[in-house]
């Protein structure tokens, strides 16, 4: 097991490496200096920008610095825990990222906390009989709300809880403090596109465990049916699910962008799409490593975990 | 003395004969190239016409051969339904898309003596038009992204698990270390440096997609290549591409084929998203993640949602058609 993980983890930082390499790579282009030049002065300044005065706003802005010795400089400063400074937001950029993670986190943490009740229940319920009535408004409902893009989604939301009935605010800016209503359509969007995935998974695991030889064995015992299920069933139909339910984490990163760009809330998928569209080469270094840190240890975790709840399989 | 005539197999009915692989590819590149030509290179109109008959030939085929499957027709209807409109819309008698008109027309109502039946937006667009030209984009870049996605991934995928060693361990890797970004991260990035447009979504596609395509093909390669039939090729002195393109690719298209209609779902949804966050496809030319962003910059009224909500469910409906025969597909193949 611990090699495994440890093997995991080596990749993972050949990972980030190869990848802020690219990215610095990338974003050390012309025309991405250029752009940064245009959104700080404005296109007309920049076009009537002489040759010698751009060169100096290069100089300082510290962007003139050749390619290597800049990731050299900048790679030393991660690991002394200075992640740079953004050029869009004129802050550093570790604080930034850590208030909008923090964020996303509060987001994250409560489309969990109502997807994987739903999403369990639901499955469970559907898969306890294949192909009965309830099975098939189950796996109807989970198929019909994936296919609802998020962007759509939030869109049917805010059209009717927020502008017809009124009930929620339309965004979800928190400009006055922290308001717990501003969050309930962000959350209820993402709660709705994944929580059929894992439904369906949830079903299919389930509806496997139900013909298996242990659970006819119980019934036949004449044991009753909430017991069997309760007992006897629940316990291995979970195995499968909840290793889908970690690596969601993943997925919910692509939805995080949209929902937040769609209801103004300040996470880290908006600063991640801004800083990527301004050029702000450190905060997307920053958001990168964040990005595949989780993605990494997600799959590590729903791995160890798989292992540790199913005892038919074991890692050399 | 007898003679004993030679079994004569039945002359094969229309029916079968239109179901051969070769005519359905034949109708699918009738249907696809014209509509590519179309909207990427811009050729006249008239090149559509023959695939119309097309289009509704390729429906009539579909809902014949799955009619045992309700999902599934009622997947294929909708995917069909959006396919026939992108053929035929050049020639209905609509507004011009890009034509202001009066802006904020609620629909079913009446302006400037003409009806709108769903209204117009905020700068005095057809809404009606504007949906109804904006399934061109969509279907022609994501079907074409995807088509390039899998081409690649499946031509990896075969390799890697075909050839194994080295081959293997390289593209693996590769694979492992893309799949490691999340998908986001990457359309982003890549739209970002390449800049947003139609092709270079489909570079952003591939990259996002290949490596799970890759792994997919793989899988089943590995599974695949230890047949006797393919043992008797290899005897047979068959050289390792031709192997790989007659023997394996043939005998590994079913789950191809349904997670390839899954994926085209997603392509969707990438291209919607992509184009709603500003990097995908560009203004003016009517699009339906385009007409989200502008209406949920311009009118966030509820008197003025349908702005919203038409594009929307359109591109719901789109999806809901490709996840759904996905589903009826797999239910076939797991009942054979």
């Amino acid at each position: 097991m611990l090699p495994l993980i440890g093997k995991r983890l080596v990749q993972m930082l050949l990972i980030m490496v190869v990848a802020s390499l690219v990215l610095f790579f990338i974003f050390d282009s012309d025309e991405f200096k250029k752009k940064i030049a245009v959104a700080e002065l404005g296109g007309f300044a920049v076009s009537a920008l002489s040759d010698a005065d751009y060169q100096q706003w290069l100089v300082n802005k510290g962007l003139d610095v050749p390619f290597v010795q800049r990731y050299v400089n900048w790679f030393g400063g991660v690991l002394a825990g200075d992640f740079g400074h953004s050029f869009e937001k004129n802050t550093d950029v570790g604080p930034l990222l850590w208030d909008r993670l923090k964020n996303t986190g509060i987001l994250a943490f409560w489309v969990f906390a109502l997807m994987i009740p739903l999403s369990l229940a639901l499955g469970v319920i559907a898969g306890m009989k294949e192909g009965g009535k309830r099975d098939r408004i189950v796996s109807f409902v989970a198929v019909f709300t994936t296919s609802i893009p998020e962007i759509a989604t939030a869109i049917l939301l805010t059209v009717f809880l927020a502008l017809g009935l009124g009930w929620l605010p339309t965004k979800s800016a928190m400009m006055q403090g922290f308001d717990p209503w501003q969050l309930v359509l962000p959350v209820l969007t993402l709660v709705i596109y994944s929580f059929g995935y894992v439904a369906r998974m949830t079903r299919a695991s389930m509806a496997e465990v139900m013909t298996s030889q242990y659970i006819r064995t119980a019934i036949l015992k004449g044991l009753p049916q909430n017991r069997v299920i309760m007992r006897h069933a629940l316990r291995n139909a979970l195995i499968a699910p909840f290793t889908v339910i970690v690596l969601q984490l993943n997925w919910l990163l692509s939805g995080v962008v949209v929902v937040e760009v769609f209801f103004e809330y300040s996470g880290f998928g908006k600063l991640l799409l801004e800083a990527a569209l301004f050029g702000d080469i450190y905060v997307v270094q920053a958001a990168t490593f964040v990005a595949v840190i989780v993605a990494v240890l997600s799959q590590i975790v729903s791995d160890v975990g798989y292992t540790l709840l199913n005892p038919r399989i074991r890692f050399g | 003395m007898a003679t004993i005539a030679a079994p004569t197999s039945p002359a094969p009915s229309l029916l079968d004969r239109l179901r051969r692989p070769r005519v359905l590819l034949g109708l699918v590149a009738l249907l696809w190239l014209p509509l590519v030509a179309y909207v990427m290179f811009g050729v006249g109109r008239m090149v559509l016409i023959p695939a119309i008959p097309a289009t509704l030939l390729l429906y009539a085929l579909a809902v014949i051969s799955w009619r045992e499957s309700a999902v599934a027709v009622i997947g294929v209807t909708l995917v069909m339904f959006w396919l026939f409109i992108a053929v035929v819309v050049p020639f209905l008698p609509l507004l011009d898309p890009n034509q202001p008109v009066q802006p904020f027309v609620t629909p079913l109502t009446e302006a400037r003596d003409m009806f709108f039946w769903l209204g117009t937006d905020f700068r005095g667009r057809d809404m009606l038009s504007r949906t109804l030209w904006g399934c061109q984009r969509v279907l022609v870049w994501g079907v074409t992204a995807t088509a390039v996605a899998y081409v690649i991934g499946t031509a990896l995928g075969l390799v890697a698990g075909y050839l194994a060693g080295w081959w293997d361990e390289v593209i693996s890797f590769i694979g492992n270390v893309i799949l490691s970004f999340p998908v986001m991260v990457l359309f982003i990035v890549i739209l970002t440096y390449f800049g947003p447009s139609g092709f270079n979504i489909i570079v952003a596609v591939t990259f996002a997609s290949a490596p799970a395509i890759m792994r997919i093909v793989r899988g089943l390669t590995l599974d695949i290549k230890t047949r006797d039939y393919v043992f008797a090729a290899q005897t047979r002195g068959e050289r390792p591409l031709w192997i790989m393109v007659v023997e394996l690719l043939p005998n590994a298209r079913g789950p191809i084929i349904v997670d390839a209609c899954l994926r085209l779902g997603y392509t969707t949804v990438a291209i919607t998203t992509l184009t709603f966050l500003g990097l995908g496809l560009q203004p003016p030319d009517p699009d339906w993640g385009l007409m989200i962003k502008e209406a949920a910059a311009a009118a966030m009224l509820f008197k003025f949602s349908y702005m919203l909500l038409v594009p929307a469910l359109s591109v719901s409906s789109l999806i809901l058609g490709f996840n759904l025969m996905a589903d009826g597909l797999r239910e076939m193949s797991l009942r054979d």
